[in-house]
């Protein structure tokens, strides 16, 4: 088959134990365990970070770029979402945090959040024509939006076909340095992520053909980078090096935790976030029982992007900070200082209205059990026929992570029905199997070290 | 193929659970997602009308590579004028119904304007049959 999706996620098979807790979270299925060692179906994997998460030993990583990478440029940009700031206590100020970025090579920092504001209008416009789909479905989470390709292709339709703030953000502060002289080609612009979903996004942009982003840093490396600093009593050099902008408005603050879209748009609107409450809800749209909604915000993880899985703080109290700052900006206190005598956004958006559409997001349908469906009800009847043989138990002792996985990998030639433990039981009282020949076969899927 | 799922009669918990089943075997088997879609809206549809006003019911689907033909049969207090139950608006649903947001009276109307093909028989008293066909070869 051939691959779809670029992914930042790597099992390095080195350190993998095989303790199959990987396999037992992915919400897609896309995990198997072969040889001792975990294995990933690429097109069924949304890069959630799931899997990530539960690793006892740390043998998930998300691939970033080196961050001596940034050095191939004379203009390096770092592009700061605001959950940076909110993995920090409040005694940490942006201005320290903002010094350990430029000490550490940076030439320049812009906030992710300046993006918001033509992309909150182009959002409107949206919800304004009658004649696209309803719910629209924001497209700000990358996850969300290959977990509805792969297991909701009948939403595609649904999605709305715009840029996240991010690119936009890129796109924004690219023309502005090129305005001023810079070289395009000689402009690096490195976001600091705060999960894999979004470097998988930049590095094969779904319906973009290419990335205003340079490169991608993870928030965790930059956190231990800004931490360690701070810890040794590094105070910052008073200025916050952010360019002289409009400020950032509080709405646009908390765009990337729960609700910060769905307050914004017009109409009956609902906020959905952790990746298995957002298929659960999908699975009930899908049969029409939930209906009358004008615009959908779902997100990936829990406390949407506070919860990424590269973020080092809490994110109860990523969320308290980031909705603390929004709360005194609105009195006039935020705790950024703006020079506003800089830009305003909203004068490029012409600009950046031509360049923040999506062209397409095609449907990747991966439940079919055949591209034929004369072999896809042959295999359908298959799967019955050995579910008969399965317990339910869905304990994954067979490799798979349920009874009714193991049988479908059975049917696709990928497995055999002797890997399942009760079938081997019943066999070997039955004389079908010898006690070796089991053992045989556990090692084949849990390893040889196990036993 | 067939497949057979009972749907009792009042427990709106559950409504949707057969329509949701049959959805992830059309997935499956590749169908078109434009025919899913409707089917399984007609077929919800159908569903929540026994959960309504039926005692118990069954869902019989049988599918080949031609169509998809789902039957669904209550033991109920049937229609006695299938006519009027056919029009938009129209229904006996209780208020208590009402307020959980069902008996808007565009189940029927609904799953004829999604079906291909739609077949209705009913006994007052006794139950209603209600059999939806949907082509998988519309393109020539």
């Amino acid at each position: 088959m051939a691959k779809f999706f670029h992914h930042a996620l790597k099992f390095r098979k080195e350190i993998c134990i095989g303790c199959s807790h990987c396999m037992n979270v992915c919400p897609t299925q896309a995990i198997r365990i072969h040889g001792g060692k975990a294995e990933l179906t690429d097109n069924r994997c949304i890069d959630c970070g799931k899997c990530y998460m539960v690793c006892p030993v740390g043998a998930i990583i998300v691939e970033q770029d080196d961050f001596s990478r940034i050095f191939d440029y004379t203009h390096r940009v770092a592009l700061i979402p605001n959950i940076l700031l909110g993995q920090f206590p409040a005694g940490v100020s942006i201005s320290q945090i903002c010094s350990v970025l430029m000490e550490a090579g940076f030439t320049h920092i812009f906030e992710v959040e300046h993006g918001t504001r033509v992309l909150e209008e182009a959002m409107k416009r949206m919800m304004d024509d009658r004649e696209l789909p309803r719910p629209l479905i924001s497209t700000f989470c990358p996850a969300i939006v290959r977990l509805i390709q792969v297991r909701f292709p009948m939403f595609t339709n649904n999605l709305m076909l715009l840029k996240a703030p991010l690119d936009i953000a890129a796109m924004y502060y690219r023309r502005k340095l090129e305005e001023e002289g810079a070289d395009p080609d000689d402009t690096g612009v490195f976001y600091i992520t705060p999960c894999a979903a979004k470097i998988a996004a930049i590095k094969s942009p779904v319906g973009e053909e290419t990335s205003p982003i340079s490169g991608v840093i993870n928030m965790d490396f930059i956190y231990n980078k800004i931490y360690t600093k701070v810890k040794q009593g590094f105070t910052g050099k008073g200025s916050c090096c952010l360019p002289a902008m409009q400020p950032l408005q509080p709405e646009e603050m908390v765009w990337s935790l729960t609700e910060g879209e769905s307050e914004r748009m017009p109409g009956r609107t609902l906020a959905i976030d952790e990746v298995s409450n957002v298929i659960e809800f999908l699975e009930k749209m899908e049969n029409e029982e939930i209906s009358d909604i004008d615009f959908l915000e779902l997100r990936a993880c829990d406390q949407s992007c506070a919860g990424g899985i590269l973020t080092s703080g809490n994110r109860f109290f990523t969320v308290e900070r980031l909705r603390k700052r929004a709360e005194e900006a609105a009195r006039g206190n935020d705790s950024v200082i703006y020079d506003t005598t800089g830009d305003c956004i909203s004068d490029h958006s012409d600009y950046l209205n031509e360049h923040l559409k999506v062209t397409q997001i095609k449907p990747r349908a991966m439940d079919k059990l055949d591209e034929d469906m004369e072999q896809a009800m042959h295999k359908m009847r298959k799967v019955q026929e050995i579910m008969k043989d399965l317990p339910y138990v869905d304990c994954g002792i067979c490799g798979s992570p349920t009874c009714n996985s193991l049988a479908e990998d059975i049917v696709q030639g990928e497995a055999d029905v002797n890997q399942c433990i009760y079938v081997q039981k019943r066999w070997e009282q039955e004389g079908k199997l010898q006690p070796k020949e089991s053992m045989e076969i556990l090692k084949r899927i849990w390893g040889e070290d196990k036993f | 193929m067939q497949f057979e799922y009972n749907v009792e009669g009042g427990n709106f918990s559950r409504a949707g659970f057969a329509s949701s089943e049959i959805k992830k075997i059309l997935k499956k088997l590749n169908v078109d997602i434009a025919i899913i879609k409707r089917t399984v809206v007609a077929t919800y549809e159908g569903e929540v009308n026994i959960v309504a006003h039926a005692y118990s019911g069954t869902i019989y689907v049988n599918i080949d590579t031609e169509q998809i033909r789902i039957r669904l049969k209550d033991e109920g207090p049937g229609i006695p004028d299938i006519d009027k139950a056919m029009e938009e608006g129209f229904s006996t649903a209780s208020s208590e119904v009402r307020e959980m947001g069902f008996g808007a009276g565009m189940g029927l109307p609904n799953m004829k304007k999604n079906a291909d093909e739609m077949h209705i028989s009913s006994e007052v008293d006794k139950g209603t049959e209600v059999e939806i066909v949907m082509y998988l070869n519309t393109k020539e």
